[in-house]
């Protein structure tokens, strides 16, 4: 499991991951300077990520929507805010319509994603802080009807068995 | 000393009112609806073989144990599946955690594919 490291903090709103992959810096850059290759892994299974605009580097945006199975879009855009090519990239995660025009009033997250040489490896740390309850709760919008549905599911299921 | 109880006990009454909005057919039923987007409670009633009045007191429970909200227009009861009343900050960072460990997973897959195909390069010259 390439996953090392994971802290919350529940007061802050702050999600910390660290990961060790077995690759170089740059070639773990690479997956998200490139993004088609961002696309294979940016979408969980049955939700297909596309990448729209793709401006890595400081001011520029990075606007994508996933695909539900029904067919339904949930764009997501990112404004970059600093690039340090293969080291560091952070950006601000924000709320957008169907046109990529952010919504103003919508809660963001912050982000800083870092990237450092471990032998021939590479340590990745991921780092996200919301605004606010409602901010997670919108990011996991999908995941949360999707999680409360299969929990229900599940107790069907359950039921069914006994 | 009683005030933890009563908190503990406070969290007891919400999760037996969660696990009774749950336990009835209908019910999850009625929730995978108002989950998926906003339905009037005469158009809930509709999809079901028993009175308005009976649809309306299962909404009521899952109004209770804070599963769905209701809201009133014209003359019509509106009900929606609230999510955020049973995920609190934590389950939510917990749900967040498994959003990134997928990604994190796919990353490592797309890389070690690349290194087997590599390995297998050097092996047929």
């Amino acid at each position: 499991m390439p996953v090392t490291d994971v802290k919350t903090d529940v007061d802050a709103r702050t999600l910390t991951i660290t990961a060790r992959f077995a690759a170089p810096v740059e070639r773990v850059w690479q997956v998200y300077a490139d993004p088609r290759q961002l696309e294979k892994i940016w979408g969980p299974p049955g939700f297909p990520a596309t990448f729209v605009d793709h401006e890595l580097r400081p001011g520029g945006r990075v606007t994508y929507y996933m695909t539900s199975p029904e067919g339904q879009k949930f764009p997501g855009m990112w404004f970059v805010d600093s690039v340090d090519e293969p080291r560091e990239f952070t950006f601000r995660d924000v709320f957008a319509d169907e046109d990529f025009n952010p919504i103003p009033e919508m809660p963001e997250s912050r982000n800083v994603y870092s990237f450092t040489a471990d032998g021939d490896g590479t340590v990745a740390t991921y780092h996200g802080v919301y605004d606010s309850a409602e901010a997670l709760q919108k990011v996991l919008e999908m995941g949360v009807v999707e999680g409360a549905s299969a929990a229900i599911n599940q107790i069907d299921d359950l039921l069914a068995a006994g | 000393m009683s005030g933890t109880t009563g908190i503990a006990s406070d969290e007891e009454d919400r999760t037996d009112a969660l696990f009774h909005a749950l336990a009835d057919r209908t019910r999850r039923d009625i929730m995978r609806r108002v989950l998926a987007g906003e339905h009037s409670v005469s158009a809930l009633a509709a999809k079901y073989d028993m009175s308005f009045a009976a649809v309306q007191k299962h909404v009521a429970v899952l109004e209770k144990a804070g599963l769905l909200t209701k809201r009133r227009q014209g003359r019509e009861q509106l009900a929606s599946g609230d999510v955020s009343a049973v995920r609190s900050v934590a389950s939510m960072l917990a749900e967040l955690e498994q959003v990134w460990r997928g990604r994190i997973a796919r990353i490592d897959d797309l890389l070690s594919a690349e290194q087997a195909d590599s390995e297998e390069d050097r092996s047929c010259p």
